[in-house]
């Protein structure tokens, strides 16, 4: 058995297809979890990037589905549990049963950080099912620790076994990364862990990580070489570097994570996230990461700038799930400018 | 009572929470209906109690209370949930009640009066889908009119004060409910539905989109115009129904299995009968329902 600190999650194949815009292929997937699994990282997510059943015109659709290329990580990895997100009001139990015959042990259920209250029939099904819960309340920076701890009680109680503070945005900074954190674990106390999941906008993924396994965190969501939406996500080989270097066991092999980034991942994925303009604006203003590149194609398809798109998209705070008001928006700023 | 009154069909309202009292208040404005009866299980409902003060026998007892009255209802709206209704409606048929049903119970027939309502008159149960399938569904009927529409995806926004606990509970039957709505009445192949709730202050205004999967070469003309005719039908019920935008047409795109798509941008401002204004997802179901219910009883009441 594996002595581990902390339980780093690798996200690559679920945030990480909102980068290639959902277009992983099989052989790809087989690739990644394979040297993933090597590495020794213990949790594993296979899906799209906006979960089960995300494949769709509003957020782009998958070029192979979700269950196939779960299957495929299954049969490859040895030791690690695949892992699926789902987003109620988009997947549904349905989606939550065909995972699980597909071979997903563990479900992880988001909502936004004020609708936990969405995720309790989600959260039931797959304890009934015997998978291991994680519960995800996107978007954590809008809304206050108290109330951030009011929601992972909800979460608690209906199954949820380890409620993340997750940044969408990359909008949170090590203070405000520990008053959340602090605040779930005093809140969850032994009824369930509290996880983190950082993005690179404002160039914090592996410094808020750290401030949250600081103040009691003890799952971490990471992807490698950051692939992820927006900025991209706290990079898992740098996480894991860090970690090492502060003494914290992560069960994973450094070398052998940095050949995962280096040696695999990276003659995979041409194109990769940048800290630059577009995704800083989304860090500063609060904007769901995975509108990124939606916006990037507001900007061609009607000519306004995305990083404009983005800034009011932030303004009118719309949440995860909203990529259809980026054209609205984009319509909106193409006719001011007209 | 005065007499002509009395001559009104009579109804029921059956649940007297957010959607039931928002009834209520449209019922008794349109004057075409004789409200008999609110009828719920908690005798502390505010809602039955706002019905008492509106002149509405009310009773905290149930469907079992309403069944034993002298005098039963012509029409029972049921605005409970699915589990209730499913219970309630067989006794509703048993009586000889007519039932026009909010929740996602299904019982009977999917209905969105402009689509499809002419073709079952003659049900004893209809139901009236979601608040996100009434908003969008007589969009992906106006593009199937004109052209065949192989997939067609709606993304419904509402305000996290306009979604009641048994939204929250049970939002997997919205997705469900809508999507297959999409296809049976909005006449897509495939349909999708997703619901998004966003608590921010003051109160978004709900949004619905449309996407819909088109070929190439489909008249775009026609189909703008069919849009435009199909908002002007939902305003008659629901004025506050209204295009953000012009449907915006995409060529063909290789990610999209070679199709094209047109988008529909909607926004639904409510009546504020109950709830403010950005609760347009409450005021078109409740819109809707009230419509059927006149078109259904609207020879019998212009008679009277």
């Amino acid at each position: 058995m594996t002595i581990r600190d902390v339980r780093i999650t690798d996200t690559t194949l679920r945030d990480g297809s909102h980068a290639v815009r959902h277009q992983f292929t099989e052989d790809q997937v087989r690739q990644v979890a394979g040297a993933l699994d090597r590495a020794g990282v213990a949790v594993i997510e296979v899906t799209h990037g906006d979960g089960l059943a995300g494949s769709s015109f509003n957020y782009g659709f998958s070029k192979v589905s979700d269950i196939k290329l779960i299957e495929v990580a299954v049969e490859t990895v040895k030791n690690a549990k695949i892992a699926a997100l789902v987003l109620p009001g988009l997947g549904t139990a349905h989606d939550i049963k065909e995972a699980k015959a597909a071979g997903v042990s563990l479900l992880r259920v988001a909502t936004h950080s004020t609708e936990a209250d969405v995720s309790v029939q989600h959260f039931n099904l797959a304890r009934e099912l015997g998978m291991e819960t994680v519960g995800f309340l996107m978007l954590s920076h809008m809304t206050e620790p108290k109330k951030l701890a009011e929601q992972a009680r909800i979460m608690a109680d209906a199954g949820c076994q380890c409620v993340y503070v997750v940044d969408s945005a990359g909008a949170l900074l090590p203070e405000t990364v520990t008053e959340r954190v602090d605040a779930l674990v005093q809140e969850l106390g032994d009824d369930a862990q509290v996880g983190f999941h950082g993005h690179q906008n404002l160039s914090l993924g592996v410094a808020n990580s750290l401030a949250a396994y600081k103040a009691g965190a003890r799952q971490i969501d990471a992807t490698l070489r950051a692939l992820g939406a927006g900025a991209g996500n706290t990079p898992t080989e740098a996480l894991v570097g860090a970690l090492e270097a502060s003494g914290i066991r992560t069960g994973i092999d450094l070398e052998l994570i940095l050949s995962a980034a280096e040696d695999v991942l990276k003659p995979l994925i041409p194109i990769m996230p940048l800290i630059e303009r577009d995704a800083i604006v989304q860090g500063r203003y609060g904007v769901y990461n995975s509108f990124l590149l939606h916006a990037k194609r507001a900007e061609e398809r009607y000519g306004v700038p995305a990083y404009k798109i983005l800034k009011a998209v932030g303004e009118a705070r719309y949440v995860g799930g909203q990529e259809d008001m980026i054209i609205d928006v984009a319509i909106r700023l193409q006719n001011e400018a007209s | 009572m005065t007499t002509e009154s009395t001559k009104k069909p009579t109804v029921a309202i059956i649940g007297p929470g957010n959607i039931g009292t928002d009834l209520l208040i449209k019922l008794k404005r349109r004057g075409v209906f004789d409200v008999r009866y609110m009828i719920g299980v908690d005798p502390t409902s505010d809602g039955l109690a706002r019905a008492r003060r509106l002149g509405v026998e009310a009773s905290h007892e149930g469907v079992d209370w309403l069944l034993k009255q002298d005098e039963l209802p012509d029409l029972i709206f049921e605005a409970t949930a699915a589990k209730p209704h499913l219970l309630n409606a067989p006794r509703y048929r048993e009586a000889g009640i007519k039932a026009i049903d909010l929740t996602p119970a299904a019982v009977g027939p999917f209905v969105c009066p402009v689509v499809n309502l002419t073709d079952l008159r003659a049900e004893p149960n209809i139901n009236m889908i979601t608040c996100g399938g009434q908003a969008t569904i007589p969009i992906v009927n106006a593009i199937s009119k004109i052209t065949p529409v192989s997939y067609a995806e709606i993304i419904a926004s509402i305000s996290s004060k306009s979604a009641g606990p048994g939204t929250r509970a049970n939002i997997d039957e919205f997705t469900e409910t809508t999507s297959k709505a999409i296809e049976t009445v909005g006449g897509a192949a495939k349909g999708k539905a997703i619901i998004i709730l966003n608590p921010v202050e003051p109160p978004l205004v709900m949004r619905d989109t449309v996407f819909a999967a088109i070929d190439g070469d489909a008249d775009r003309h026609a189909i703008e115009n069919s849009i435009h005719e199909m908002v002007a039908k939902v305003q008659q019920y629901v004025p506050g129904y209204r295009l953000k935008s012009d449907p915006q047409f995409d060529d063909p795109n290789e990610l999209w299995g070679g199709k094209g798509r047109v988008g529909v941008f909607l926004e639904v401002t409510g009546n504020g009968d109950y709830l403010p204004d950005w609760a347009g997802n409450l005021d078109i179901m409740t819109a809707a329902a009230n419509f059927a219910a006149e078109q259904l009883f609207g020879n019998e009441a212009a008679a009277n």
